[in-house]
């Protein structure tokens, strides 16, 4: 997917007076928290759990090169292969030959955002393989040809009106006079057109929400059971993961699940949570006959021991976007690439450039609601802020805004010069504002005043009133 | 006057308070002052480079650092009238000298005498009343620094409690941001404007006739955009109220 993160000034807008999407986030902006607000409740160890998955992570990323090695050899073990993919482009070659290998025609896909990564979908379809989304979100914006809009709810950008139409454009074959009105409905009916997909599939294709070093697995979570179907029933099964999915065993898989399913939709557990170990064994009843995993490197290893290191703990939960008020104010889309809110704030610039995402990280209030809820508790805000040092460094944010912050820096670094300065703006306002008490519009404040008014000031500073008072010996010191 | 013994209050008046609301400042004293701190004001404060800090220009945060750090040398305690500004002291300041020991070490030292105002009156004075009347329904925004950063919640409900005719009326998101966030809120006008009429619609809805929070810079934001919106709301720093100090006219309001 080409990003359009530079554009988010202009994608932020066009989100803000969406009616549909307006109405959609006014529901999740609320329902993701009050939902993690009582799963959490529920479970008085909560934050205890929150210190052991940050260790879990931290100790993992500081042995990564131990735990991948030792994860390879046990999945080759168990009659799985292990392909390395240093960029987007070799993971999807490296699909496309797995897929070719076989003779595949069409790929039934697992919800998986590495997949959004390297834009898979179209370069499977590009070389004439049919990949069929069987995540009901995943399904219906790849009807509408769209990017998701959340890592974990890809179409909560749309109310069930607009899915009501794109099922009835799409599967022109039933009855035109169903009824779609009730999600129950909907859900029917793409498994009823989704079943003999998964039957039809000649690979599999799956994300991981954990790997484990210790017994060569890959664990994927879902509520609907298509990660499943999507994995057992094609003969081959392919895991595209991150190489940030490590974790030693299934035990801390355990405890990050706890802390997964809760930070992610407020469930104590997610409906399925599926296991898999290699190809299918002599006398198993189900699995494929081939299991492949790609693991992605893609700018990730380049985090590790940098400023950044700390976000490949990320569980990819979206609690930071579920508690984000610039996410709840303009969406998914706005963010212009396939991580949005705080989580791709840190993460977009890495793996896209600042050039091309600078806006991200700049497009938020440091409100710190984000690293309050985030399970494995990375700094978001403070990550971003790294973001806006690089940007200030290289020189790449706005001219005029550096030119104006300098001059204030260097007025602030001199506090006689900068009361005196102060003391004449408080009383030039002051004065121009003394009946209404604030301004409609005022010159270099157009940003301020083009959505809300300016309070006027007192009049005089603190600093001069605060003098006289001690002249008059009115003062403690 | 403060008994000799007094604890020397240094006030980080803040840029904002100092510009816009010096009462908020006036007010802050008076507390400090029937807390028994013995407050002075150094001269040698301008601001706490947080805009510097945040806009990524590290060299300028440290400058500015630097000179608070200075200027607040010799005080017991450091006390803001913003979780913000406080936060930027108490928090950021010793991040921002992480490579350099020397300077990290006196910015150790100020945060852990650096306290937010409402939290230095509750956690390290003891307070638990003011004798101050306001007879008004009023609704408090929690300002994120002070809340996320610094544990600010309950220091000022607790207070606020002991107001003479103060009825206190909670909105359900008095913990999202109001869309100020320092330069955000002119860098991103409109998605600022949505949060703080989000804001405005909540404070309409609670039905309170007055809006208190702890940090200048969302009340600036919430007063500009109640007033745009013509939404009737009396919109002040919570010093104000708990000093009892609430002759001046409210933020944004007419002065005649």
């Amino acid at each position: 997917m080409q990003p359009t993160s530079r554009d988010f000034p202009a994608n932020a807008r066009a989100g803000l007076v969406d009616p549909v999407l307006q109405r959609a986030l006014g529901l999740a902006r609320t329902g993701f928290p009050a939902r993690r607000q009582q799963a959490i409740a529920r479970l008085p160890e909560f934050e205890a759990l929150r210190e052991e998955g940050r260790r879990i992570k931290d100790h993992t990323l500081a042995n990564l090169d131990f735990y991948l090695e030792r994860y390879e050899a046990v999945v080759i073990a168990t009659g799985g292969h292990v392909h390395w993919a240093r960029d987007a482009a070799e993971a999807r070659d490296r699909v496309l030959e797995i897929c070719r290998s076989v003779g595949a025609t069409t790929v039934a896909k697992g919800k998986s955002m590495v997949a959004e990564e390297i834009a898979l979908n179209e370069h499977l379809e590009r070389h004439g393989i049919a990949p069929v989304e069987t995540d009901l979100g995943e399904y219906i914006i790849q009807l509408r040809h769209e990017p998701p809009s959340h890592i974990i709810a890809p179409a909560i950008h749309l109310m069930k009106e607009q899915v009501a139409d794109t099922f009835r454009a799409a599967h022109q074959e039933l009855d035109p006079a169903r009824s779609l009105a009730e999600p129950r409905q909907l859900c029917e009916e793409a498994r009823t057109i989704l079943r003999p997909r998964f039957l039809a599939a000649d690979v599999g294709i799956t994300g991981a929400n954990f790997l484990i070093a210790e017994t060569g697995s890959s664990i994927i979570v879902t509520n609907e059971g298509n990660g499943d179907l999507s994995q057992i029933l094609p003969r081959v099964h392919i895991v595209l993961a991150g190489i940030e999915k490590l974790v030693p065993t299934l035990e801390d898989a355990a405890t990050l699940l706890r802390l997964l399913a809760r930070s992610a939709t407020g469930q104590e557990f997610s409906t399925y949570t599926t296991v898999s170990t290699g190809p299918r064994r002599p006398g198993d009843r189900d699995g494929p006959d081939e299991y492949h995993v790609i693991l992605l490197d893609n700018g990730r290893s380049a985090l590790l021991g940098g400023e950044f290191h700390d976000m490949l703990r990320c569980l990819r939960c979206a609690a930071c976007l579920n508690h984000c008020p610039v996410y709840a104010a303009v969406g998914g889309h706005a963010y212009g690439w396939v991580y949005p809110g705080p989580m791709g704030a840190v993460l977009t610039p890495a793996l896209v450039g600042l050039r091309e995402a600078g806006h991200l990280p700049n497009a938020s209030t440091f409100c710190g609601r984000c690293e309050s809820v985030c399970p494995v508790k990375i700094p978001l805000p403070n990550m971003m802020r790294h973001w806006r040092e690089r940007e200030f460094a290289q020189g790449l944010s706005p001219r005029a805004y550096r030119s104006g912050l300098r001059a204030w820096a260097w007025m602030a670094q001199r506090p006689r010069l900068y009361h005196a300065a102060a003391a004449l703006a408080g009383r030039g306002l002051g004065w121009f504002g003394r009946d209404r008490g604030r301004f409609r519009s005022l010159p270099l404040a157009s940003g301020w005043t083009l959505v809300r008014d300016m309070p006027a000031p007192e009049g005089r500073t603190f600093q001069s009133l605060w003098a006289e008072r001690q002249r008059a010996g009115g003062g403690t010191r | 006057m403060p008994e000799p013994s007094a604890p020397r209050v240094g006030l980080l008046v803040t840029c904002l308070v100092d510009l816009f609301r010096p009462s908020v400042g006036f007010a802050a004293v008076a507390l400090l002052e029937r807390a028994g701190c013995a407050v002075a004001v150094p001269q040698a404060q301008t601001c706490c480079g947080q805009p510097a800090y945040n806009s990524g220009d590290r060299g300028d945060a440290k400058a500015i650092a630097r000179q608070v750090i200075a200027a607040f040398a010799d005080y017991d305690y450091v006390v803001a009238p913003s979780g913000s500004c406080a936060g930027m002291v108490k928090v950021h300041y010793p991040q921002l000298f992480a490579d350099e020991p020397d300077m990290r070490a006196r910015a150790e030292d100020l945060a852990t005498r650096t306290w937010e105002l409402l939290s230095f009156l509750v956690d390290v004075r003891g307070m638990s009343e003011v004798a101050a009347r306001w007879t008004k329904r009023a609704t408090y925004h929690d300002a994120c620094s002070g809340l996320r950063e610094l544990g600010v919640k309950e220091q000022p409900r607790r207070l606020l409690a002991s107001v003479h005719g103060l009825c206190l009326a909670e909105m359900p998101g008095a913990e999202v941001c109001c869309g100020f966030g320092g330069t955000f809120c002119v860098k991103y006008p409109e998605i600022s404007d949505k949060m703080v009429g989000d804001k405005a619609a909540e404070i309409a809805a609670s039905g309170a006739e007055a809006v208190l929070a702890g940090d200048l810079g969302c009340l600036l934001n919430i007063a500009g955009k109640l007033s745009r919106l013509g939404i009737r709301a009396e919109v002040r720093h919570v010093a104000e109220v708990l000093a009892g100090m609430t002759d001046a006219p409210a933020i944004a309001a007419p002065r005649r």
